[in-house]
């Protein structure tokens, strides 16, 4: 996937997220944590200032909730505190990239052994 | 016994004793203060050898405090008048105090006499900097480059001091160094007290 249909892909997560809490029966839904298709899941984490991370992983796979988590904490270390990094425009972090994958080949190797 | 444990208050500022002060900063508040003071000079400049040199004389402001401070706190008011001296002042005192452990290492440079080397696996200040592509060989780092030059300078040791990014094998993130290299006087200098 290039910048454009991650940018893509994004905008239209955004919007049904937005979607979503007017859709929703019971009054107070704020979010949407979880999309189980058929061959995938969606888990997504929004952050108090409304910034959204989402993860699109095969179905079942457990423990995203905790790598979002994990993810923000990078976004806000490497990222926010980069002076090269301007708000809202794709991330070209070289660090936030390297921990990134770092951090998912770790729980690569946790969760399935290898 | 009503005041025993009151602090004793100093009529005039100055007779207050120095004190150690809080040992510790938060790390992130440190690393958002520097990242404005990266982003605020970049609106100032039109090129990156300004911007570096920007860097370098805040580091410079601070170093030259810091050589005041810590002669007086930590050396009981000695004054440094070798080389190896002032460098392993510069590269275990100063680096405890400004980033809470010693420099990685110190090497005298192969090729020139008046070059040294002090060098740190990732310095506290590029932790969390990602330096894009298109600025090429600039280095955060000309900060505590400036600090460096502050502190020799107001020693007595005139030298120009610089950044560099060194690539090392297997890791990803090169290592930072940073290059020492002293004015003529200073060689003559030591050459004559032997």
């Amino acid at each position: 996937m290039d910048t454009n249909d991650s940018l893509r892909v994004a905008s239209l997560w955004h919007s049904m997220h937005a979607i979503s809490q007017q859709l929703s029966l019971t009054t107070g839904c704020s979010k949407i944590e979880l999309l189980e298709g058929n061959t995938f899941d969606l888990h997504c984490f929004q952050s108090l200032t409304g910034t959204k991370f989402f993860v699109v992983c095969k179905l079942g796979t457990q423990h995203m909730e905790a790598l979002l988590k994990v993810v923000y904490e990078l976004y806000t270390d490497y990222v926010l505190k980069n002076p090269f990094y301007e708000m809202k425009m794709p991330i070209r972090c070289e660090v936030f990239d390297i921990n990134l994958t770092q951090t998912v080949q770790k729980d690569r190797v946790a969760l399935l052994g290898r | 016994m009503i005041g025993t444990g009151k602090i004793k208050q100093y009529a005039n500022v100055l007779d207050k004793p120095l004190g150690k002060g809080k040992q510790e900063v938060s790390l992130s508040a440190f690393a958002f203060l520097f990242s404005e003071l990266v982003q605020y000079n970049q609106t100032q400049v039109d090129n990156i050898s300004e911007l570096e040199t920007r860097l370098e004389d805040a580091g410079y402001a601070v170093g030259a405090r810091v050589l005041e401070l810590l002669c007086h706190r930590d050396k009981g008011n000695r004054r440094e008048t070798r080389l190896l001296g002032i460098l392993s002042f510069v590269h275990s005192t100063v680096w405890k105090v400004l980033f809470g452990k010693v420099a990685d290492s110190l090497e005298k440079g192969t090729e020139h006499e008046d070059e040294y080397m002090i060098s740190e696996k990732e310095l506290l200040v590029n932790r969390f900097i990602s330096i894009p592509k298109d600025m090429g060989t600039f280095h955060c780092g000309a900060f505590v480059a400036g600090i460096v030059k502050g502190v020799l300078e107001n020693a007595g040791f005139p030298a120009v001091v610089t950044a560099h990014f060194v690539p090392v094998e297997g890791q990803q993130r090169p290592r930072t160094t940073i290059l020492i290299k002293f004015a003529e006087e200073v060689l003559r200098r030591e050459a004559r007290l032997g």
